[in-house]
């Protein structure tokens, strides 16, 4: 048990929704359960009272590792000069087509 | 539409009606917050049942708000109080179980019933299994927790009988579904850590219960308190 | 998810406070780990629990309404209403636990009186029509809150927002409807629909806050992107929406000095008794400890149930290994 919360007694969970078939799980919230159990029951009647998914996925928050802002720069900053990786950066002759 | 039809969607009715309006009295005031919005989604899936069910049967306002307690036709199990979280938990364990084998046999005839019975099923399989989630957190808790839900299952248990009495004019053999009916809550007693009561499953009254109008003395404190503001305007809309 | 502050050395501060004025300066969001000034921490944590707390406290006043309600249409709308309010209460302490406080520290802040909620929930409910008057006029007055809030800088409490204001929308067109229905219903209903709307007409102009000269929070909250309009614009926004409905729906608003400015191009209207406001959210208003003691009973009703669920928890996840 992480011991979120001062009384420790239910955990944080990230909750991920498919809203449709054909579609990936999208981060939707975060909610308290104090199992997985009831956190994926408690994500369906909190995240989907409209209709707004066919699956649910739910993690742990502490088991999320993320990037943190120190990293972005060495990150994500050398992707950027790299035009080459898109197709716009190519140049096609005017008349030739499914290219 | 035959008055036995009637008689059986009323009866059907009138327990999504009360047990809805019974875990309304909730809102506000569950443990957890998530909880609270648990317990209102059952809560509105039954309110949604009641009204097509009522609506089978006559007016649904009409019907919900100017009969008297005599009239009523609901188990007397829906009605009693909420209590502490165990014993709605009980009681919902007990109801949702007798529900979805109930709706599970309308959906499969050919009643005007079975469209209804068909969406509803999933909802009191969610309803069920809601309370099943709770029936093994409460038992098999602490030891706090054990003491109530055992006293909520032991208080309860008289008021299931009247269950698997026969309602005129519903095209289910109620009888029949008992056994399956015990199977499952016994099942979810013993994974919770707890016995099935031995005591009677009905009270000894001639009268009868719930199904031939005859209820428990709250029962006329809660139709008093939803009917009491739709009875002071008659014939106003709303 | 948890938000882990990231203490930079002395160098490093003043290119963080750099950065972090120039993502605002170009109204981008920001992000939970991002680096952030104490004081945008501590104003967003205490503007993001005093909504939820308002969501919360919120439900009282219109749950209180829920096993009287006239008709099982008007039932179920209600229902659906006040759960949805809880829903919007979690949405916000999730935003606020981004920020690295606990929700049982806010719920402990709010059940200690630490922590603020609207003062519009310190109202009663005296009769079915202030269910209405409320979805009209305080869900009206929240919108128009939470709107621009949508686009505020803290990416969790905008995205909460987009949420709370998409489900939100219901709520205000079940109240005018409902207020319509009495309006246009018997006499004793058309009265009952007027007496709601002349006791939640004033507080519901109070819930934009204080004049703008004495609003103490408000201009860093606006120099943040946290707020986007001043409390009087919205408040005036909020005034000019509301005549023309009033009209529609055959009722009056209480304020003889409520009447059209053609040079402004916006209604003028009397002035508002902050006294009363003041008092209110001092802890004088009809209603306070009865809504703070309601919330502390069913959370302390409820402490042997969470209780249970945890010691379950924790068996099973060592049987598990």
């Amino acid at each position: 048990m992480s011991g979120q919360g001062m009384s420790g007694q239910d955990q944080l969970w990230e909750v991920f929704v498919r809203s449709r078939r054909g579609l990936s799980h999208t981060h939707a919230g975060s909610l308290h359960a104090p199992d997985a159990e009831m956190a994926l029951r408690n994500a369906r009647d909190l995240y989907t009272r409209r209709q707004e998914g066919v699956s649910i996925w739910v993690v742990p928050s502490s088991a999320v590792t993320a990037s943190s802002p120190d990293e972005k720069d060495p990150f994500f900053e050398p992707s950027a000069d790299k035009p080459y990786r898109h197709p716009t950066f190519y140049e096609v002759p005017e008349g030739v087509k499914n290219l | 539409m035959t008055r036995a039809f009637k008689n059986a969607a009323t009866a059907l009715g009138d327990d999504a009606l009360v047990l809805a309006q019974r875990l309304g009295e909730w809102s506000g005031n569950a443990p957890t917050l998530e909880e609270d919005v648990a317990l209102t989604n059952i809560g509105l899936d039954l309110l949604g049942q009641a009204r097509f069910l009522l609506s089978l049967a006559g007016d649904e306002d009409e019907l919900a708000y100017l009969r008297e307690e005599r009239e009523f036709r609901n188990v007397q199990l829906v009605e009693q109080p909420n209590g502490d979280f165990a014993h709605t938990i009980a009681r919902q364990l007990y109801f949702s179980c007798y529900q979805e084998l109930l709706y599970r046999e309308l959906a499969s005839g050919d009643s005007q019933t079975a469209g209804l019975a068909a969406k509803a099923v999933k909802e009191v399989a969610y309803h069920r299994d809601h309370a099943v989630q709770w029936t093994l957190r409460l038992g098999d808790g602490t030891a706090d927790s054990h003491e109530r839900m055992r006293r909520a299952v032991d208080a309860l248990w008289r008021f299931t009988g009247e269950l698997f009495a026969p309602v005129e004019g519903l095209d289910v053999d109620l009888p029949a579904l008992r056994g399956e009916w015990l199977a499952t809550v016994s099942q979810v007693l013993e994974r919770a850590t707890l016995t099935l009561p031995t005591g009677p499953d009905r009270t000894a009254w001639a009268a009868g219960a719930g199904r031939q109008g005859v209820h428990t003395e709250s029962f006329g404190r809660m139709l008093a308190e939803m009917q009491h503001l739709h009875r002071s305007h008659p014939g106003a809309t709303w | 998810m948890t938000a882990i502050q990231d203490t930079p050395g002395a160098a490093g501060a003043v290119g963080l406070q750099a950065a972090f004025d120039a993502a605002l300066a170009n109204d981008e969001r920001i992000e939970p780990r991002d680096w952030m000034p104490d004081k945008y921490r501590a104003t967003l944590i205490r503007q993001i629990a005093q909504h939820a707390h308002s969501e919360i406290i919120g439900m009282q006043p219109e749950a209180n309404w829920i096993t009287r309600a006239p008709s099982l249409r008007r039932k179920a709308i209600l229902m659906a209403k006040v759960q949805d309010e809880a829903g919007h209460g979690l949405y916000l302490y999730s935003a606020a636990e981004t920020l690295g406080v606990s929700r049982d520290e806010l719920l402990d802040k709010l059940h200690t009186g630490r922590q603020k909620y609207s003062s519009i929930f310190n109202y009663p409910t005296l009769t079915w029509a202030d269910v209405g008057a409320i979805g009209w006029l305080v869900d009206g007055a929240a919108i128009t809150n939470q709107v621009p809030l949508c686009r505020c800088s803290y990416g969790p409490y905008a995205r909460a927002m987009v949420r709370v204001c998409k489900e939100e929308s219901f709520h205000q067109r079940q109240g005018f409807e409902s207020l319509l229905a009495l309006s246009r219903g018997t006499e004793a209903q058309h009265a009952m629909a007027q007496d709601a709307v002349d006791r939640w007409w004033w507080p519901s102009l109070m819930m934009f806050g204080p004049p703008d000269a004495d609003s103490t929070h408000s201009a860093q909250s606006m120099a943040w992107n946290i707020k986007r309009h001043s409390n009087d614009e919205l408040r005036r926004r909020f005034v000019d929406i509301c005549v023309p409905q009033a009209e529609a729906l055959g009722l009056t608003l209480p304020d003889p000095d409520l009447r059209w400015n053609e040079e402004r191009g916006h209604y003028d209207f009397g002035a508002i008794d902050w006294d009363e406001f003041n008092e209110v959210l001092r802890g004088n208003g009809p209603c306070n400890e009865q809504r703070l003691a309601n919330r502390r009973r069913a959370h302390d009703e409820g402490a042997w149930v969470r209780e249970a669920a945890f010691a379950y928890a924790s068996k099973h996840m060592e049987a598990k290994g």
